[in-house]
């Protein structure tokens, strides 16, 4: 079920948005979840491709990220259905 | 599509939340606005007029919205309206500063068939981000009007008004880029338009009705399915299923031709500035600190209360409703007892004594205006999240909750900064739950008439009375709502300073609203409790209540009381406070010369008194809190729920309390 278990390079690096760190950016993979939840997320701007960095995560509780201009808080549980590529960390 | 004077041209204003919409709203109609509910909703509804030259506007705020998908009952509205009244103009605010994100929305209003205008607003916010907007740019890329605006210092708006009189009179001229469709959408939506095509109600346009079905849209697809002959339906069924990512794929679609549209148009620097919400959020949402800011602010807002709000209550009681009914006694000292009667306790005592509050109720509008105007509302509810999802609410629910501590009145009425409907309404269904100030001033002066540790009791009722809040929140959710999870989602928008105009219209609208609606509900309740304490025979001991109090005895043995309790539970429907002084009454405090406190404590056993307490805080809460619980709801239906939901919660409360506690005793 988790997307560690695949095989190819890009998708070896795809984690949920909750396991990104304060500051760090990556690119959006994949929304999970019913229809309702999906468009409401995409029609606020989270489609695959876009660049999202996670301003605050303390590894419990909402988290906050900026995307597109926009901070948006999210609960964690709609947080994790959200799979992300993460950009290599600037040294 | 020509305009006569004679007609006004009708405006819609569109826009996403945080635009500035409600600015530009109040800029545009002043005080000549009216607000309403939708029909059927409990969405607010705002309409007003303007005037430009000879021309008159008549401009209707539509809810806002982040996009015209059938996610909430808010963006149907917007899309309905559209559709079904077609507007002359629909004018689309956007956010300079989020300009990729607001954009979303006028993507979507595009493809419908009215002519649109692009509002953009706060564009001194986005220069002070280094972000640079080409307007002439953006028009010809998108084909229709752009209007750059700062809606808070009023520039832009004769521009904008000179536009939508444009467009109206003249709309031969309007042109848009619609969005294109993915190429690889086109074969699909070209095959559910030909399934489709002659089913489609005539207001429908068909390209969108077929978009929209991809999309996964629930209510067009259910609009479709009983018009569609069963072989159409099957072929439409089968491409939805076919292609369920669609809703992700559609929205990518827009985002990318949003992309293209502003990608001449802005130039942003290279790294933002470390804006004044990126520091002023390192305390705002931080778990610790937000939650002390959080505690201060609300510490302050109390402190205003009972400082400023309290003695301004006392004096209105003193001055305005002591001398009205001075004035009334000597005015009606020839007139029949009961014409007295009626104004001076009925009309003066109920009325008058609700509209006491107004001091209070004004600090606590206030308070929420610049909160909810300055953007700190959503930090608010991002760091009460966690708390208030435990009984299924929304973050947002704990600042008008929270007020309900001081009176429920403006809680029920602050619910309205939630933008979930449903989230809305249970918020006020359960914020009756929260012990008003009136209820424990009952308290404070009861518990030590009946106990020999107060504070304890106190304390203690208190805790419960919260704890059956959460359970209450929780069982509403669960079996009214069938606890569908509700997903926290929430834009923190950019802070900002507070803007006066926009403020003091929301509180003067509030404020009306409470004066006009529940102020007909609470007079004729006033009117009716005063009769039925003092019909027949003018004296409350053998008054209809009385006889009503006597029939509700057995009800009342289960929880040890009499029927003069019954009755003072009864009064309080009127105002909480009234609880004391019916007991009074009834307990003959003047003629026997010793205090209700000594006279209680004799009569009632502790178990007795503690059910007493309990039921009080539960009951039903007051007339003016129904009142505009039933102007809030805009539904009789949900009122009446709340108001039996809350009777059984007491008389439940009551009653175990009471068994509990007697076996307890023992």
């Amino acid at each position: 079920m988790h997307p560690q278990s695949n095989q190819t390079d890009t998708l070896n690096k795809l984690r949920p948005l909750t396991e990104l760190k304060g500051m760090e950016r990556a690119t959006i993979h994949d929304l999970c979840g019913g229809v309702g939840f999906r468009s409401r997320l995409a029609a606020l701007g989270f489609t695959p491709g876009v660049q999202i960095t996670m301003l605050q995560n303390l590894g419990h509780g909402p988290i906050i990220v900026t995307l597109r201009d926009t901070r948006i808080a999210l609960g964690r549980g709609e947080a994790y259905k959200i799979l992300v590529a993460p950009e290599k960390r600037e040294q | 599509m020509m305009a006569q004077e004679s007609r006004p041209i009708r405006v819609a204003l569109a826009g996403q939340p945080n635009v500035g919409k409600s600015t530009v709203f109040n800029l545009l109609t002043g005080l000549r606005q009216h607000v309403g509910n939708w029909p059927g909703k409990t969405v607010e509804q705002r309409a007003g007029t303007c005037h430009y030259q000879e021309w008159t506007f008549d401009v209707v705020d539509l809810p806002g919205t982040y996009s015209l998908s059938a996610n909430s009952p808010e963006e149907l509205i917007a899309r309905e309206y559209i559709i079904k009244e077609k507007p002359d103009v629909v004018v689309a605010i956007v956010n300079a500063a989020t300009l990729e994100r607001s954009l979303y929305l006028v993507a979507e209003l595009l493809p419908l068939p009215v002519p649109v205008i692009v509002g953009l607003n706060m564009v001194d916010v986005a220069e002070q981000q280094g972000l640079e907007i080409e307007t002439h740019v953006l028009e010809a890329a998108l084909g229709v009007p752009v209007v750059p605006m700062v809606a808070t210092k009023g520039q832009g708006m004769q521009e904008l008004l000179a536009r939508i009189q444009e467009v109206a009179c003249d709309g031969a001229k309007y042109a848009p880029n619609a969005p294109d469709i993915r190429a690889d959408h086109k074969d699909i939506l070209k095959h559910i338009e030909t399934l489709i095509n002659e089913h489609v109600p005539p207001e429908y346009p068909k390209m969108w009705v077929a978009l929209k079905i991809l999309e996964g849209d629930k209510q067009i697809t259910e609009m479709m399915r009983p018009r569609l002959p069963p072989e159409a339906w099957d072929g439409v069924y089968g491409i939805i299923k076919q292609h369920e990512d669609a809703c992700v794929a559609v929205a990518s679609g827009r985002y990318a031709w949003i992309g293209r549209m502003i990608r001449a148009a802005v130039v942003r620097p290279k790294v933002g500035p470390i804006t004044l919400t990126d520091r002023l959020d390192r305390w705002a949402t931080h778990p610790l600190w937000g939650l002390l800011v959080l505690a201060s602010i609300l510490g302050l807002t109390f402190w205003l209360t009972y400082a400023v709000g309290a003695p301004l209550q006392e004096l209105m009681d003193t001055y305005v409703v002591g001398i009205l009914s001075n004035l009334a006694t000597q005015a009606l000292a020839t007139a029949p007892n009961w014409i007295a009667g009626l104004i001076i306790d009925g009309i003066i005592g109920g009325v008058g004594g609700v509209l006491t509050f107004f001091p209070i109720l004004l600090i606590f509008f206030v308070v929420l205006g610049i909160l909810e105007d300055v953007g700190y509302m959503a930090r608010a509810a991002f760091v009460m999240d966690r708390f208030m999802h435990l009984m299924g609410l929304h973050g947002k629910s704990f600042l008008p909750l929270f007020l309900g501590f001081g009176c429920n009145v403006p809680s029920i009425m602050g619910a309205r900064v939630i933008e979930s409907e449903r989230a809305r309404l249970l918020t006020i269904l359960v914020a009756p739950l929260v012990p008003c100030a009136a209820r424990m001033a009952v308290i404070a002066f009861l518990a030590p008439a009946f106990f020999a540790a107060p504070t304890i009791v106190s304390w203690g009722v208190l805790t419960l009375n919260l704890v059956v809040l959460v359970l209450s929140g929780l069982v509403i959710n669960r079996v009214v709502f069938k606890g569908e999870h509700m997903a926290f989602i929430m834009e923190l928008p950019l802070y900002h300073l507070p803007n006066g105009r926009t403020i003091t219209l929301i509180i003067w609208q509030r404020l009306l609203s409470f004066l006009h609606k529940a102020g007909t509900i609470i007079l004729a309740v006033s009117v009716i409790v005063w009769a039925l304490s003092t019909l027949p025979s003018g004296d409350i001991e053998s008054s209809y209540m009385a006889g009503f109090g006597r029939l509700l005895e057995p009800v009342g043995r289960l929880m040890g009381l009499d029927w003069r309790m019954m009755v003072a539970l009864l009064t309080s429907f009127i105002a909480k406070e009234n609880t004391i002084a019916t007991l009074s009454v009834l307990f003959g405090v003047g003629e026997s010369g010793t205090g209700l406190a000594a006279i209680l404590s004799s009569t009632f056993t502790p178990a007795a008194a503690l059910a007493f307490l309990v039921t009080q805080m539960l009951f039903i809460p007051c007339v003016a809190t129904v009142g505009v619980i039933k102007q809030e709801t805009n539904s009789w239906r949900w009122t009446v729920f709340n108001v039996v939901f809350l009777l059984v919660l007491s008389l439940l409360g009551g009653t175990l309390t009471y068994q509990i506690a007697t076996l307890l005793g023992q």
